[in-house]
C-alpha cells in the first residue's frame, strides 16, 4: 500500500474568502473537505471538486483545487464525465440538499446505481437558503418556510436510505458543528473505492430556525462510540431510519464492491485523458473494410 | 444515366432490410452506386415498411422519383405501390399468397407472380421446409436478373452474410437466390439493361456511422448519449467499437446528464461527443450554454425528425434550426454546421472537433433523419486516416514565476490558454456564473461592469476569427441562372438533382447550401443573392426557417419557398414542380389529391376496421351539409373487388366527414 504523505491544510486556502452568512455550516464543511484532501496527500492539482448551484454550491470558489461550478442539480452528472476523462483526479462532489436531493435527485441515483469512484459531499440544511428560504426535499413535515406558510405537507427525503439501497458502497452523516469527525468522514470517503455520500447536517442559520445548532447538538451521537459495525446492510439501512431526539452520526454502510470503472477495460490502459488520440493505420482500415 | 430503383414493402418484421442489404452490397460490389431509404414508423412488428434501393452507373444523390421494381412483401404494398412503377417496370411477390389486380399497375408492367413452392421446391427436397422469411432470397433472386445484376457477386455477398452459420445455412440461401434467379430468366424479361461493372468497392454506409467513425479517427474519447431516434445508431455503432476505437461510451440516465457528462469530460481534458434528436436536444439546451460560458470544447450532434414534441419520431425534417440556434440563454460564441451528405458528414464532424478545441467552444451538428439514417455508397478516399489531431492553445506547464495562470485570459484572439486539470500551478475554477481572468466569480461579491464587457467581448471575438476559418459558401451552378435555390443540409443532394431535370426542362437553376449557420457568411451571402434573379428556399419544415434566418442576417427576402412537412424527404421531382409553379406565379394549391384521399382512406380503414376492406374507385364532389368540395371513396374488398362502404373527405381540410357501411350488420 502506497505511503500517504499528509499536506498542510493551508495548501488547500482559495483565492477568495467564502461569503456565506456568518454562522454557516458550510465554514466547517470547507474547512473538512480541506482537511480531508490533506490527510489523504491529495495535492490540489489533484483535486477536482465539483458543485451544482446554491449556497453549498460556491464551495469550488473558496478552496485552492481545480473547481467546477456547473448548473442546478447537474453536479454529478458533470463530475462522471470528468472523473471518467481523467481517473486519475480525485474527484470531490460538493452541493446542497436542494440541488442534490431536488433537481439533481436522477443523476445521484444513477451515479450511485454505478458504484463510481467520486466522493458527494451534500450541505444538507433542510431548505434553500440562496433563494431566502423555501421548502427542501428533506424539510420535515409541518415546517413552515416562505413557500409552505401552512406547513411543509411532503414527507422528507431520507438520503441515506435511498443511498444503500441504490447502491452507494460508503454511506456517512456528518456535523458541520463536529468538524474533526466530519473531516475523516469525509477523508474516508476519498479514500473509499466507490460511490461515497456524506450528508452534512450543515445548519442555515439565517432561513432555517428549526434545525439549528443547538436542535442538532442535543440530539447527535456518534456512530464509533458504540463500535458500529457499517458492513450490515440491512441493519445500516435500519439505522438510517433513527430520527428525532437520537440522531447518528458516523459512518453508517461501507462494502467492498467493484466500481464502475473497474467494468471498463479501456482503463486498464490508463487515465483516458493520456491516452493516444486518434485512429491507427490498420484499425481505420478494417473499420473501413467493415462498410464495404 | 443508367439507373434502377428497386422498392421493397411489407411489415416491419417481413425482414425487408436485410433483403435490401444483399441487393444494396452486391450492387455495391459491383462497382455501382446505391443510395437506399428506409420509410419506417415507430413499431417492432407490423405497419408499412418502405424500402427503395436505387442504383446507377453513376453517383446517385438521393432515392429519386423513379420505382422500376417493386418486390411486395404483403398485399397491402401491392395496393399502395403497385401504382407508383414505371412503365416497363416490374413487380414481384409470392403468388401462392398475394394477388396483383392487373388495373392497379401501369401499361408494360411485368406481373411477377412467383409460385413460390414450385420454385422453391428442390431446395426444400434437399434442406428441408424453409422460413417464410427466406421467401425474400427468392424474390432478390429475380430482381438480379431483372435488374441485369452479377449473379455471382450476390452469392458471395451472402456466402459473406451467412459464414458464420456454416456451410449449410450458406448453400440453402445461395440456392434460394438462384431458384428466384432461375425462374425470373425464365418467365420474365430483363427490365435494366447491360451495366458497365468497375468493381470498385465503396463504403456502403449511413450519416450516423460516419459522424461515429469520424469522431474516433478526431481523436473523441469519451461518448455519451440516451437512446433516441435517430441518433440511436451513433450510441449503437460507438458501443461496438469502443475497446477497438478506445472510447468510453456511456448510456446516460437521461440527456441532461448526456450532455453534462460529456461537458465534464471536455473540461477534464477529453475530447468528449454526444448526440441527440431535437426533443432530447431540448433537454440539453441549459448546458450548451455553460458550455459556452465554461468555453469547454465538445461535440453535439442533433438529429432532426418530425417535430414537435415527440411529433414524428421516425420522420425527417428540417425544423430544429431555431432550437439549435436559439439553444440556451444569453450570448455566446458556438459553432453550428450542417453536413449536406454522408461524406460531407465525415470532414464536418472533423472540424467540428477542431473548431470547439480550437475556440474552446461547443461544436453544434445539425443532420437529419434522412442524412443520419439512409444508406449510400461513399468514395472510400472520402475518409481520410490522416488527421492531424491539434487540441489549441493548450498550456503543458506552468511556472508560477510568471503569476497567477489566468484560464481566461482577455486576448486579442478571444481565445485564453486553457490547461488540462492535473497540470500544476494551474488550479482554476469553470464556472457558469461570470467570471474575471482569474476564473473567480463576479456575480456575488464583485460585482465589475468594465470586467463583464471585457469578458463578453473577448468571446464574442471567436465569431469573426472562427469565421476566417470556415470557408465561406459558394453557388453551385451557371451564374446567370434564372433562378437560386437555397437550401441547408440534406436537401442539397435532392436539390443537386432537381436542378438536372429543371435544365432538362429549359430552367437554368443554380443552388446556394449555407453549410455554417453560426457563425454565418453574411457579405458573402448577401454579395450572392443580391445578384440572383429568382431566389427560392427549398426546406424540410414549415416555415421557411433557413429562409427567415438569412433575411435577419442578410436583408434579403426569398421569391418563394419549397416546404415538404409530411415525414418524407424531399425528391427531386417535388422539388422541380414547385420551383416551376413559383416560377409560373402560381399559388401553392394544398388541396387533397385524389392519391392523398386514397392514403387516408387506408388510414382510416386500418385505425378503424379490419383489414378487409381497401379504397376502391375516388370521385370528386359535393355534399350535403358541408361546405367544402369533398372526395367520394369507395372501399371495396379486398379479394372480390365488391363495394362494401364509403367515405366523404373534405379536399380542403383533408376532415374525415362520414363513414358508410354498404352491407348489413348481419352479413358483416
Amino acid at each position: 500500500m502506497a505511503t500517504v504523505v499528509e499536506l498542510p491544510v493551508d495548501l488547500f486556502k482559495g483565492p477568495v474568502d467564502p461569503d456565506w452568512c456568518p454562522g454557516c455550516g458550510d465554514f466547517g464543511v470547507l474547512k473538512s473537505v480541506q482537511m480531508a484532501a490533506a490527510a489523504n496527500g491529495v495535492t490540489p492539482e489533484n483535486l477536482l471538486v465539483v458543485s451544482g448551484i446554491g449556497c453549498s454550491s460556491n464551495l469550488p470558489g473558496f478552496i485552492h483545487a481545480y473547481g467546477i461550478h456547473s448548473l442546478h442539480g447537474r453536479s454529478v452528472a458533470v463530475a462522471t464525465g470528468a472523473h471518467l476523462a481523467n481517473t486519475d483526479l480525485k474527484v470531490v462532489i460538493t452541493g446542497g440538499d436542494g440541488d442534490g436531493y431536488g433537481i439533481g435527485i436522477g443523476h445521484f441515483i444513477h451515479a450511485m446505481r454505478r458504484n463510481l469512484d467520486v466522493t458527494y459531499v451534500v450541505m444538507d440544511n433542510q431548505i434553500y437558503g440562496l433563494t431566502t428560504g423555501q421548502t427542501s426535499p428533506t424539510t420535515t413535515l409541518g415546517h413552515r418556510t416562505k413557500s409552505t406558510p401552512g406547513g411543509n405537507v411532503e414527507i422528507p427525503l431520507n438520503p441515506l436510505a435511498l443511498a444503500i439501497t441504490c447502491g452507494a458502497t460508503y454511506v456517512a452523516r456528518g456535523f458541520s458543528g463536529e468538524q474533526k469527525q466530519l473531516a475523516d468522514l469525509i477523508a474516508g470517503g476519498i479514500a473509499h473505492k466507490g460511490f461515497a455520500l456524506i450528508d452534512v447536517f450543515s445548519p442555515c442559520v439565517t432561513y432555517n430556525k428549526v434545525n439549528t445548532y443547538p436542535w442538532f447538538k442535543e440530539r447527535v451521537y456518534k456512530l464509533e462510540d458504540q463500535n458500529w459495525d457499517p458492513t450490515d446492510e440491512k441493519k445500516s439501512l435500519d439505522k438510517s431510519f433513527e430520527w428525532g431526539d437520537k440522531i447518528p452520526l458516523g459512518v453508517l454502510y461501507k462494502a467492498d464492491q467493484p466500481t464502475y470503472e473497474d467494468s471498463e477495460p479501456i482503463f486498464k490502459k490508463g487515465a483516458l485523458v493520456k491516452q493516444p488520440l486518434g485512429l491507427d493505420k490498420q484499425i481505420f482500415n478494417e473499420l473501413i473494410e467493415e462498410m464495404i | 444515366m443508367h439507373e434502377v430503383t428497386v422498392g421493397i414493402a411489407g411489415a416491419a418484421g417481413d425482414g425487408l432490410d436485410k433483403s435490401g442489404d444483399t441487393l444494396a452490397k452486391t450492387c455495391g460490389r459491383l462497382g455501382l452506386f446505391v443510395y437506399a431509404y428506409n420509410s419506417y414508423q415507430s413499431i417492432i412488428r407490423g405497419g408499412h415498411i418502405w424500402l427503395k434501393v436505387r442504383i446507377g452507373q453513376d453517383k446517385v444523390r438521393s432515392h429519386g422519383d423513379k420505382l422500376n421494381i417493386l418486390v411486395a412483401l404483403n398485399q397491402d404494398s401491392i395496393e399502395r405501390h403497385s401504382r407508383e412503377i414505371d412503365n416497363d417496370g416490374a413487380i414481384i411477390f409470392n403468388g401462392d399468397r398475394l394477388k396483383c389486380d392487373p388495373s392497379m399497375v401501369k401499361e408494360g408492367v411485368q406481373i411477377l407472380s412467383i409460385p413460390m413452392s414450385q420454385v422453391t421446391a428442390d431446395v426444400v427436397k434437399e434442406f428441408g421446409p424453409i422460413q417464410p422469411i427466406m421467401q425474400n432470397t427468392v424474390m432478390i433472386g429475380a430482381v438480379l436478373y431483372l435488374g441485369n445484376f452479377d449473379f455471382s457477386e450476390a452469392a458471395s455477398v451472402l456466402t459473406d452474410t451467412f459464414k458464420h452459420k456454416g456451410e449449410k445455412i450458406i448453400n440453402l440461401n445461395v440456392g434460394l437466390l438462384k431458384a428466384g434467379y432461375e425462374y425470373a430468366k425464365t418467365h420474365f424479361k430483363a427490365v435494366a439493361g447491360e451495366w458497365k461493372f468497375s468493381r470498385i468497392k465503396r463504403p456502403f454506409t449511413t450519416g450516423n456511422e460516419v459522424i461515429a467513425l469520424a469522431a474516433a479517427a478526431a481523436g473523441c474519447k469519451f461518448y455519451s448519449a440516451y437512446p433516441m431516434t435517430p441518433a440511436s445508431t451513433i450510441l449503437h455503432w460507438m458501443a461496438d467499437h469502443a475497446q477497438k476505437v478506445g472510447i468510453v461510451v456511456k448510456q446516460a440516465e437521461d440527456e441532461l446528464s448526456v450532455i453534462n457528462m460529456a461537458i465534464g469530460a471536455g473540461l477534464a481534458g477529453a475530447r468528449s461527443m454526444c448526440a441527440t434528436a431535437g426533443g432530447g436536444f431540448a433537454l440539453m439546451t441549459e448546458a450548451v450554454g455553460m458550455a459556452g460560458i465554461m468555453e469547454c470544447p465538445v461535440v453535439c450532434v442533433e438529429v432532426q425528425r418530425g417535430g414537435p414534441s415527440t411529433g414524428l419520431p421516425t420522420k425527417t425534417e428540417q425544423a430544429d434550426l431555431f432550437q439549435v440556434y436559439g439553444a440556451s440563454q444569453g450570448e455566446f460564441p458556438r459553432l453550428i454546421v450542417a453536413p449536406r451528405d454522408t461524406a460531407d458528414a465525415y470532414g464536418t464532424t472533423v472540424e467540428a472537433f477542431h473548431i470547439a478545441d480550437k475556440y474552446q467552444l461547443p461544436a453544434l451538428i445539425m443532420s437529419d433523419l434522412l442524412l443520419s439514417e439512409h444508406p449510400e455508397t461513399v468514395d472510400k478516399e472520402v475518409f481520410d486516416s490522416n488527421i492531424k489531431i491539434d487540441r489549441g492553445q493548450v498550456v503543458k506547464e506552468w511556472n508560477q514565476d510568471n503569476g497567477k495562470f489566468k484560464r481566461f485570459a482577455l486576448t486579442e484572439s478571444g481565445v485564453s490558454p486553457r490547461v488540462i486539470p492535473g497540470t500544476a500551478n494551474t488550479c482554476f475554477v469553470s464556472a457558469t456564473d461570470e467570471h474575471d481572468e482569474e476564473s473567480i466569480l463576479i456575480s456575488d461579491m464583485f460585482t465589475a461592469a468594465p470586467i463583464r464587457r471585457k469578458m463578453m467581448e473577448k468571446r464574442g471575438r471567436k465569431i469573426e476569427n472562427m469565421l476566417k476559418d470556415l470557408p465561406a459558401p459558394k453557388l453551385e451552378g451557371p451564374a446567370d441562372a434564372d433562378v437560386t435555390l437555397l437550401t441547408w443540409g440534406s436537401t442539397w443532394g435532392v436539390v443537386k438533382e432537381a436542378i438536372e431535370l429543371l435544365a432538362a426542362k429549359g430552367v437554368k437553376a443554380n443552388h446556394l447550401n449555407i453549410k455554417y449557420i453560426f457563425p454565418f457568411h453574411a457579405k458573402e451571402v448577401t454579395e450572392i443573392l443580391s445578384k440572383a434573379k429568382k431566389k427560392i428556399s427549398v426546406e424540410v419544415n414549415f416555415t421557411s426557417q433557413l429562409a427567415r434566418y438569412v433575411r435577419s442576417e442578410t436583408g434579403i427576402a426569398m421569391d418563394g419557398h419549397v416546404n415538404r412537412y409530411d415525414g418524407e424527404p424531399m425528391e427531386p421531382a417535388y422539388v422541380v414542380e414547385h420551383v416551376q409553379r413559383i416560377l409560373s406565379g402560381k399559388e401553392w394549391n394544398l388541396d387533397v389529391t385524389e392519391e392523398e384521399a386514397r392514403e387516408i382512406g387506408y388510414h382510416y380503414l386500418r385505425t378503424h376496421y379490419a383489414e378487409k376492406l381497401r379504397p376502391g374507385k375516388i370521385t370528386r364532389g359535393t355534399s350535403k351539409g358541408i361546405s367544402e368540395d369533398v372526395w367520394n371513396v369507395e372501399l371495396v374488398d379486398r379479394t372480390s373487388g365488391e363495394k362494401q362502404a364509403e367515405m366523404v373527405i373534405g379536399i380542403s381540410t383533408g376532415a374525415t366527414y362520414s363513414y358508410k357501411s354498404l352491407v348489413p350488420a348481419a352479413a358483416k
